[in-house]
């Protein structure tokens, strides 16, 4: 007749208390754990989608990521291959990467000169094949498949854009954009016309030059456009493009921004015949677990190797800095969500607590006479409520479990914001075990403390006025 | 086995603004190993000395020795020590825990001075037999009657061994038969193990079978009535001294 088992009976004695009691405590745990299974899944498939974009780590020059985007060409890395060679070398790092590659960002000009129309772009130089490469990481085994660049097994001269770029450059019937009504003639139409007509001579002229010896044949799938930009010299160059594809990103600014071209295509365009450079290399691993320890040994090779380069090395995080912000927002909610459980829970498991010690003050003057210690009758109460918090905990896990299984099986889906494909609704709760381990202790840490003051004053009970209560 | 020592004892109570005295100056000396039963009309003070002796509630002024100890000088802890190790208590309402079996109501006391668990089954089922609730032993309180509860209780006050055990109104809750039996039932157990009982009762069956009785009114001791109000107590082993 040990403590545990006393309390454990006192417990049964009056279930319906004690089942309203766990019933409070199992929905609070359900609460915070499909919550936070929801909200882990979007932050480790926001991260699988950066990952799979930028990679974990991207080497830029000094302060390209800062300043960069006003002049990319300025910011290019130098011996860029050594770079790539050193690393895939290097003893520490190798064992940790799954795809390193260059890209080169650009800015400049798309135009589609025969509708006399052009917007201003960011490009994006890649290498097709290891860019797929980086789109098969799932270290968090999502069941969505990655779809290849649509780049992929295309002429040098191909890209993509984004399809608001396609609206604008009025590509929406070469390039099947739905949501694409036929454009209202512009006010200016006279104007546009003749800016059209004029400006761009030369620059037709130049991307004449530049296609001459392609033969462009009208069968060809997809849509010819220009793309000017300065190269390092300053001078304009211009690429004459075959638009593959385009590509909707889901975000807006991206939408109305993006071109995407073979790196050799786009280093043309930048640096002609000179020295090809790259504005990053991105860095893949395995594991993201990995990535201090990566970043470490990078800022060594840095810092020594590759010193004259004047390089930083920048995570995920840092490139897109709405992960960080996501992640936080979800971790307010969550941290808010948490804090009101805890709260109910406390008052809940307090007042069943303070119920009981009001029911039994006849057996705890009875106990004390006896000769059980104030202490005693303090732990016995206690007892009951981590006994409580335990089984709350116990029931929640398997409970949250059951839902979690059950929301991940049930087909439901939903558009990520960011993301173009609904996704599979699924919150991660199995394979959590730090989250699951948290919140069980958590609440075993609330129950003990809500049933702390009502054992305390059981404790100090007056034993003759205890024996006295009716 | 040493007397009970009660000297120079106050104790009041305070209702709101009344001072309500409860014992007055009280002088005893108890006789241990005998059957001593407090008797007075309702309101006297009985179950408050039989508190002040059980260790249970602390006198204004005043000293009680008991088991040789001036309780008086212990701490919490030392206190419900001491009353597990040599006081044991019957009450009224018998107090059986509800969630517990006849064995484990009698074993608990044993527990708590960490009686090895051999020893303390072993033990449990002699008591259970001296009270004859053999059969009984998985029962819960609610599953038995109030006579049976209180053989329990006894079982239980007996548990440790105490030199002092300690009862207030032991058979108010009884029918008078039922009463009968466990005043035979302390009386015995009284005798055999030699513990010394003090109760406090308006039974007459209950002050018919005591060794020594000692009156109580309006929290003052009385001088001994006359011997034929008594009945069977024994003139000799009348051992109420009413101290200088
Ligand atoms: N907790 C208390 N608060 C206030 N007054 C009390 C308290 N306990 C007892 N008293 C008073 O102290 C006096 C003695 O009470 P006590 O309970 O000791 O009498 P008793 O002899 O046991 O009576 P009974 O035979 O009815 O049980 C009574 O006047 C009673 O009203
Ligand atoms: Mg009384």
């Amino acid at each position: 007749m040990n403590t545990l088992s006393l309390a454990w009976r006192n417990l049964l004695r009056n279930r319906r208390r004690s089942m309203t009691t766990l019933l409070a405590m199992v929905i609070g745990v359900v609460a915070i754990l499909l919550f936070g299974g929801y909200s882990g899944n979007i932050n480790l498939g926001l991260q699988t989608g950066f990952v799979r974009d930028s990679g974990h780590l991207q080497i830029q020059r000094q302060d390209y990521f800062l300043y960069g985007t006003g002049n990319p060409a300025a910011y290019g890395i130098r011996d860029y291959q050594r770079v790539i060679e050193v690393i895939k070398a290097d003893p520490v790092l190798a064992p940790m990467l799954t795809v390193v590659t260059p890209t080169l960002s650009l800015g400049g000009i798309a135009g589609n000169f025969s509708a006399g129309v052009s917007r201003t772009v960011v490009g994006n130089g890649i290498v097709v094949d290891e860019q797929n490469q980086l789109r098969l990481w799932n270290d968090y085994q999502f069941p969505d498949e990655a779809r290849p660049s649509p780049l992929s097994n295309t002429a040098q001269n191909a890209a993509s854009i984004g399809v608001g770029v396609a609206r604008v450059l009025q590509l929406c019937a070469a390039l099947q954009v739905n949501d694409c009504p036929q454009a209202k003639a512009p006010l200016s139409t006279t104007n546009a016309a003749a800016d059209a007509a004029s400006a761009p001579d030369d620059i037709s002229a130049l991307s004449e030059l530049e296609a001459a010896p392609k033969s462009s044949s009208p069968a060809e799938a997809g849509a010819r456009i220009e793309l000017l930009a300065a190269n390092t010299h300053g001078a304009p160059n211009v690429a004459a493009l075959q638009v593959v594809k385009a590509e909707m990103l889901g975000v807006k600014e991206l939408d109305d921004m993006s071109i995407t071209l073979h790196l050799k295509q786009a280093q043309q365009l930048i640096y002609g015949n000179d020295a090809p450079q790259v504005t990053a290399i991105v860095l893949q691993l395995k594991h993201t677990e990995q990535m201090a320890a990566a970043q470490a040994r990078l800022s060594q090779l840095l810092q020594t190797e590759f010193k004259s380069l004047s390089l930083e090395v920048h995570d995920y995080a840092t490139l897109n800095p709405s992960y960080g912000q996501i992640t936080g927002m979800f971790a307010a909610i969550f941290s808010f969500i948490t804090l009101l459980i805890g709260a109910i829970v406390l008052f809940t498991v307090g007042n069943t607590m303070s119920m009981a010690v009001v029911e039994r003050t006849v057996e705890i003057g009875t106990l004390r006479a006896i000769g059980l210690r104030r202490g005693g009758i303090r732990r016995l109460f206690v007892c009951e409520g981590v006994l409580l918090g335990l089984v709350g905990a116990g029931l929640g896990v398997l409970m949250a479990l059951l839902f979690a299984y059950i929301i991940n099986h049930s087909g439901l889906s939903w558009m990520p914001p960011g993301n173009t494909d609904p996704v599979a609704l699924t919150v991660r709760v199995w394979g959590e075990p730090n989250m699951i381990l948290g919140t069980a202790i958590g609440l075993l840490l609330v129950a003990a403390i809500s049933a702390w003051w009502p054992a305390r004053r059981a404790a100090q009970l007056n034993i003759v006025d205890a024996l006295r209560h009716v | 086995m040493s007397a009970l020592h009660i000297s120079q004892l106050y104790k009041h109570y305070q209702l709101d603004a009344v001072r309500v005295p409860a014992l007055i100056d009280i002088n005893l000396d108890i006789q241990p190993q005998r059957f001593t039963v407090l008797s007075g009309p309702s309101g006297s003070g009985k179950t408050t000395l039989l508190n002040l002796i059980g260790c249970i509630d602390k006198p204004d002024s005043g000293e009680i020795i008991i088991a040789g100890q001036q309780v008086g000088k212990l701490g919490d802890n030392a206190l419900a020590d001491f009353r597990s190790r040599h006081i044991g208590f019957i009450f009224q309402n018998f107090n059986l825990l509800p969630v517990l079996t006849a064995f484990e109501n009698i074993e608990y006391p044993l527990i708590l001075t960490k009686m090895p668990a051999a020893k303390r089954k072993a033990r449990v089922a002699q008591l259970l037999d001296a009270v004859g609730l053999s059969d009984k032993a998985r029962n819960l309180p609610g599953q038995l009657s109030g006579g049976q509860r209180q053989r329990v209780a006894i079982a239980r006050a007996l548990a440790t061994e105490p030199q002092w055990v300690l009862a207030d109104e032991p058979t108010a809750n009884l029918d008078s038969q039922t009463g009968a039996a466990i005043i035979q039932l302390m009386r015995r157990m009284q005798r055999e193990l030699k513990v010394s009982f003090v109760f406090s009762s308006h039974d007459p069956q209950v002050l018919a079978a005591a060794d020594d009785a000692v009156f109580i009114r309006d929290g003052q001791l009385q001088p001994m009535p006359a011997k034929t109000a008594l009945g069977s107590v024994d003139s000799n082993n009348n051992q109420q001294q009413v101290a200088a």
